[in-house]
This record gives C-alpha cells, sequence and structure tokens, in this order.
C-alpha cells in the first residue's frame, strides 16, 4: 500500500488543460481558459478535467458517468480529436499535443464538433445525434405474431451485427463527421451503423424498406464521403463508415435498389469498367454512372441526367485546359485493356470472386497470430523489414 | 534505390501530369521505377462495396506482380494507398483466406506472399521521408522554394484508419507533408483541411456535399494566404483543381488557388520548369507560384 501510494507521488507530473468554455447564462460568447492539473500520465484527460473543476473552477461543466468507457456521457475534442475524454491519458494527449516541436503546449479539449453547445463540454446531441438514431426506427420490425417462447435463430447469423451492437451512443463519431460538416442533414454514422444493426438482424422483415429508404434519401448512405474519420474516433471499434458500405452492398447489390443519387449506378459501372479494361476509364465512369446504357437498353433516371449536365461545365474547361487534351481520355471506351493476357486474368478473379463473395471482418475472426510461412522465413533477409527494398 | 511501380489508373487518365511528373522526378531522384504495367485498378473502395473478395484478390493480384520483381512496391496515390492497404490487412490477418485468393491467382502463376521479403507496399510520399531521407532529397535540391506558402493536402485515404496504415511504427506519417514541403524550402501553411476529405467519392451522388468540401478547404488555405495546395492524391486534385470553379461557386468565392501534384512540388525544387511538369495543364492557374519561383531560377 505504502509502495504504491510512493510510486503514484514520484510520478504525477504538470499539465495545462486549454479548455473552450461557454457559459450562455453570462450571455457571453465561447472563450479559452487554461488550467494547471497535477496527476499521473497514465490518468485521464477526464480526470485532469474533474481536478480543475475541484480546484479551480466548479462551474467547469462536463458530462461523465463510469470513467470507464462503458457509459458513452465524455464524448470531447482532444487536440481535435474527438473521442472519450476517460479513454484518453493525459500523458499521451500531451505528447500528441507537441508533437511537431515537443514543446509544452497546453492540450486543448474542446465540446463536440457537428453539434450546439450547452455549456462548456456538454452539448446537445438531441437534433444531431437522437433524432437521426431515431430516423433510421431503431428497433426491430418482426412479423408480427409473437413466438410462443423466443424467436430462435443460429448464433453465427447474428455475428454479422456484433459489431454494431458494440456502439455506446456516444457521438464520437458524429462529431468527427465530415460529410456531416458540410452537410448537416447527413443521416450520419451513428444512425446508419445503427441501421445496418436491423438491417443485418435475420428477425426483422422489414430490412428491404429500411434499405431502399436510406439509399433514396439524398442524405443517406450515398452521402457519406468514405473518408474513415468515425472509423478512427469510435472508442469502441464499431468502424461506423464500414457498417455503411455493408448497407450500400446490402441495398445496390443484393436487393438491387436503383437509387436516385447514383450510388448503385456508380459502383456497378465501376465494377464492369475494371472487369472489362483493367483499369479506370473515367470518362466511361462519368456517362455509366449517370446514364449507364445510354447507346441501347436502359434510359437514364432525370435525377441522372441533371448530373450528368452538371457536370458538363467541368468536362468542358478540362478540355480548354488541355488537362483532357488527348482525345481518348474524352472518348468513353477508347480507354487501352492490359497488356498481352492480363485482362483474361482479371476476369478469371471476376469470376471466382462472383461465385464465393467472401466477406472478412476482421472484428469478429481478428488477425491470426501465425508462424511465418515456410518460405517467407528462408526468403526472409535482415534488411527486409524497412521499407521498399534498395537494390543498388 | 529500385521499386515496383504502380501509377494507379487516374495519373494515366485525367491527370496525366502526375505520371509524368513523376518520372522526371524520379529520375533525377536516381530512383528507378520498373512499372507494373499488368496490374489492375485498386479498386478505390467502391469495387469493395460491390464484393469485398472481388476487392481482395484483384490488389492481391498486383501485389504478386509486385511480389514477383523482388522489389518493394511504390504507389502516387492516397486512395490506391488506402484500398489497398485495407485489402492487404485482410489477406494478412488469415491464411486461410489468402490460401482462398491465391487460388483465383493460380491460374496466372503467380501468388501473393506475406512478408515476403519484407514486402510493403508505399506511397511516394512515405518513400521520401523514410527511404529515400530529407537529407538526401535536400542535397538535391537546386531551385530552393523562397518561402513559397505551401499548404499541404494529404488525401483520407493516407492519413485514416491509423491502425490499419502503418502509425504504430511511423507515427508521424500525417506530418510527412509538411517536412517535405520545409526541405524543399518552402513554408507550411497552417489551415483546417490539410487532413480532411476533398469530397471526390461522392461527387457523382451527393454533388453539393462534395463541392462544399472542396470549396471550404481552397477557401480556408486561401484565407491563410497559402499559394498553393499540395497533394499526394490525384482523386483530391479532381475534386480541389479540376472542380475548383464549381466547388468556389458553392462556398460563393470568386478566387482561386493552384494545387499541386507532389511530384511537381518536388520537381520545381529540382530545378524542372512548371511547363515541364505539366503544370500548364491544371484548372486552376499556376501562373502565381510559376511567378514567385521566378527570381530563384535553377541552379
Amino acid at each position: 500500500m505504502e509502495q504504491a501510494t510512493a510510486s503514484t507521488e514520484s510520478t504525477t507530473q504538470s499539465y495545462t488543460l486549454k479548455v473552450r468554455r461557454f457559459k450562455p447564462e453570462e450571455g457571453e460568447g465561447p472563450y479559452w481558459q487554461e488550467f494547471e492539473v497535477e496527476l499521473d500520465p497514465t490518468l485521464s484527460v477526464l480526470d485532469g478535467l474533474l481536478q480543475a473543476r475541484d480546484r479551480e473552477d466548479g462551474s467547469l461543466s462536463v458530462r461523465c458517468s463510469c470513467r470507464a468507457a462503458i457509459c458513452g456521457s465524455c464524448g470531447v475534442k482532444i487536440n481535435g480529436n474527438s473521442t472519450l475524454a476517460c479513454l484518453t491519458q493525459i500523458g499521451e494527449a500531451h505528447e500528441g499535443a507537441n508533437r511537431l516541436d515537443g514543446g509544452s503546449k497546453p492540450i486543448v479539449v474542446e465540446p463536440m464538433g457537428n453539434m450546439p453547445v450547452v455549456k462548456d463540454l456538454v452539448t446537445d446531441m438531441e437534433s444531431t445525434h437522437w433524432e437521426k438514431v431515431r430516423r433510421v426506427t431503431p428497433w426491430l420490425l418482426d412479423d408480427g405474431d409473437p413466438p410462443e417462447r423466443e424467436r430462435i435463430v443460429p448464433p453465427e447469423s447474428m455475428v454479422d451485427i456484433t459489431q454494431t451492437i458494440a456502439c455506446i451512443q456516444c457521438g464520437a463519431c458524429v462529431s468527427s463527421c465530415l460529410s456531416m460538416e458540410v452537410d448537416p442533414d447527413f443521416i450520419g454514422p451513428a444512425a446508419l451503423a445503427k441501421a445496418y444493426r436491423f438491417v443485418g438482424d435475420p428477425r426483422d422483415v422489414e430490412s428491404r424498406e429500411r434499405l431502399y429508404d436510406l439509399a433514396q434519401d439524398p442524405h443517406g448512405i450515398y452521402d457519406c464521403t468514405h473518408c474513415f474519420s468515425c472509423v478512427d474516433a469510435c472508442p469502441k471499434g464499431v468502424a461506423p463508415m464500414d457498417q455503411i458500405m455493408r448497407l450500400r452492398r446490402a441495398a445496390g447489390d443484393e436487393e438491387g435498389i436503383d437509387d436516385a443519387n447514383n450510388g448503385r449506378r456508380h459502383e456497378k459501372a465501376f465494377t464492369k469498367i475494371i472487369e472489362k479494361k483493367g483499369t479506370l476509364d473515367e470518362a466511361l465512369l462519368l456517362q455509366e454512372s449517370y446514364a449507364a446504357g445510354v447507346k441501347g437498353k436502359l434510359m437514364p433516371k432525370p435525377a441522372a441526367i441533371k448530373g450528368l449536365v452538371g457536370s458538363l461545365p467541368t468536362a468542358v474547361r478540362g478540355m480548354r485546359t488541355g488537362k483532357m487534351r488527348s482525345l481518348p481520355k474524352l472518348i468513353p471506351g477508347i480507354h487501352p485493356k492490359l497488356p498481352g493476357d492480363a485482362q483474361r486474368h482479371v476476369k478469371g478473379i471476376y469470376a471466382h470472386a462472383e461465385e464465393h463473395h467472401t466477406e472478412l471482418n476482421l472484428y469478429i475472426t481478428g488477425e491470426e497470430d501465425v508462424e511465418p510461412e515456410p518460405d517467407e522465413e528462408e526468403l526472409s533477409q535482415p534488411e527486409a523489414s524497412s521499407g521498399p527494398k534498395e537494390n543498388e | 534505390m529500385k521499386l515496383a511501380y504502380w501509377p494507379g489508373c487516374v495519373s494515366r487518365g485525367f491527370t496525366t501530369e502526375l505520371h509524368g511528373s513523376m518520372a522526371l522526378v524520379a529520375d533525377r531522384l536516381e530512383i528507378e521505377l520498373v512499372s507494373l504495367d499488368r496490374a489492375n485498378c485498386c479498386g478505390a473502395g467502391v469495387i469493395a462495396e460491390h464484393n469485398q473478395e472481388l476487392a481482395d484478390t484483384l490488389n492481391a493480384r498486383t501485389f504478386a506482380l509486385a511480389q514477383q520483381t523482388g522489389l518493394g512496391m511504390m504507389n502516387i496515390c492516397s486512395t490506391c494507398q488506402g484500398a489497398q492497404s485495407e485489402c492487404q490487412q485482410r489477406l494478412d490477418a488469415d491464411s486461410a483466406y489468402r490460401a482462398h485468393i491465391n487460388e483465383a491467382l493460380s491460374d496466372e502463376g503467380i501468388e501473393y506472399v506475406k512478408g515476403k521479403q519484407g514486402f510493403e507496399n508505399k506511397n511516394f510520399l512515405w518513400v521520401l521521408v523514410e527511404d529515400y531521407g530529407l537529407d538526401r532529397l535536400k542535397a538535391k535540391v537546386t531551385r530552393p522554394l523562397d518561402r513559397l506558402r505551401v499548404g499541404p493536402f494529404y488525401g483520407c485515404y493516407i492519413v485514416r484508419p491509423k491502425h490499419r496504415l502503418g502509425y504504430e511504427e511511423h507515427p508521424d506519417r500525417d506530418l510527412y507533408l509538411e517536412r517535405v514541403i520545409e526541405a524543399l524550402g518552402g513554408e507550411v501553411v497552417t489551415y483546417d483541411g490539410a487532413r480532411k476529405c476533398c469530397g471526390f467519392p461522392v461527387i457523382t451522388m451527393a454533388r453539393d456535399t462534395s463541392l462544399r468540401q472542396a470549396g471550404t478547404h481552397v477557401s480556408d488555405a486561401l484565407d491563410q494566404g497559402a499559394d498553393c495546395l499540395v497533394t499526394p492524391c490525384p482523386l483530391c486534385h479532381l475534386n480541389l483543381d479540376l472542380q475548383q470553379p464549381e466547388a468556389m461557386k458553392v462556398v460563393n468565392r470568386d478566387e482561386s488557388l493552384a494545387v499541386l501534384h507532389l511530384p511537381q512540388l518536388v520537381g520545381l525544387a529540382l530545378g524542372f520548369e512548371p511547363s515541364e511538369l505539366g503544370m500548364n495543364r491544371h484548372i486552376a492557374s499556376t501562373e502565381w507560384v510559376a511567378e514567385r519561383l521566378v527570381g530563384v531560377p535553377a541552379s
């Protein structure tokens, strides 16, 4: 006991927290305030905030409860990154604040982004989180006839949604979302991950309707810019963006929903072009994304025509400056194929993958701890561990 | 230094100036590039959206072709880096899955072997800093950039998610552009958008979201006094440069900002002329950058 106390005392360090304050009752705008705190580097930024509140200013507001990354209450931005204050060690946060020059700049703590601030670090999650979660009908829609006992499903069919069930509704992903930053109407990562939780549930009978709704909404699954911000921000490994991509796969591929946002069209066109050409023919992608098969069978939807017309000024400018000077780049379909028999092999890959359609989710399977493969060991060279190999 | 080289699709399509300037710059840096002509598109995350196994196999094929050369692999596109790293993580994580994927490559007589000769796939930016070295780069500079004010723009796929992109081993990968800019004699412009999304992935699906993102970043960089932006991602270049006039309309601004590809910025410092680097092919005028450097002739 004595030893533990001694070691705690010896490692206590001073840190500066620069906190974005906002007290609406005073009628002033937000301002920055610095707090000096003293604690062990392995303790959390939340511990630091609570110490500042206890010792310096009892009015400093921060929402928290469990202090163990379970309740999801203490979402904030630390040095610009959305996360939980209780999950971030203050020593690491200090290093993070000073990684550019190794100096002693303060740890910057702000309320979560993309949300109105109620007071100091407390945000109003109602309009940007809860309302959006309700938007996706976050409950099971079963077939209406209650079973005699419970609904029995094979355990493996539930594994698929395990990752989304891990969500603790902290809002860190919403705070980090770069689509929502420019389009506040975007349904957003947390709510869409929640939607997959029910789309992927074998007991839910409205999956197709859910997907149709989210695919047609201009602020739905095709409004995600695939930036990975939510993947890095999520403290529980939910990887909301991955769930949005699974919703797209389910909507476009499995259900064949032709959305008004050109999402499925774009994905189909891209995939088809690589099968035919091996590399991307951008002119063909543009044409096919907006108006698949315009040369023959299918007629583009009105929204697609609008999109195509909208992209014309850009293309014309490209021609003027010479960016798209070479003719083959402008005419869909003239793009060269891969040399020799390479394209045949790409087609072979398509056949194999379309037959099996394996989806490996490392969140569920984990990364195996394998012995090196036999030929790896004999091929491994001492310099092999460092970057692309130099051969001079 | 010799590397297997995957130029990607867009550098040979809508941004040929990137492919061309990379060739010039590699030559002057004495980096020999063995082009992977038979390799295929990385899928850019879009093919994975359709069929994850298909994306993984397509990239396993590219890795296998690179491994045949016995060299490390280099790309010049943040999106290729991200999409390929994602597939490589799955391939490396599970030997049974890897064997299944390799089945599809057996017809061509190739195979992806995890960790073969320390195989790694790196963006030119990572190669420059980690393998080539900034001191060696500095020694090659013949026309320092004369405090040209450059805003870095990374592209999402090369900065997130950190666990998949080697940040545990190389925690400063999201600061490399700043270091390269300084090594070339430029001045780093700090602005909000450096590690945000250019919006390109949704330009055909959510046009307003996409253009608003691009416009906001260009605007922020202008506000901080940038002379230009630099990016290691040709897809970011498409949204920031090709779409810039449309993007600036969305944010109600009537200005423009040059957006350089990373090899172009390096090339300027190595003494190449803007026209040799294809800078006249951009949509947003690069004349200001050329004017800024006019007083600093290549020695």
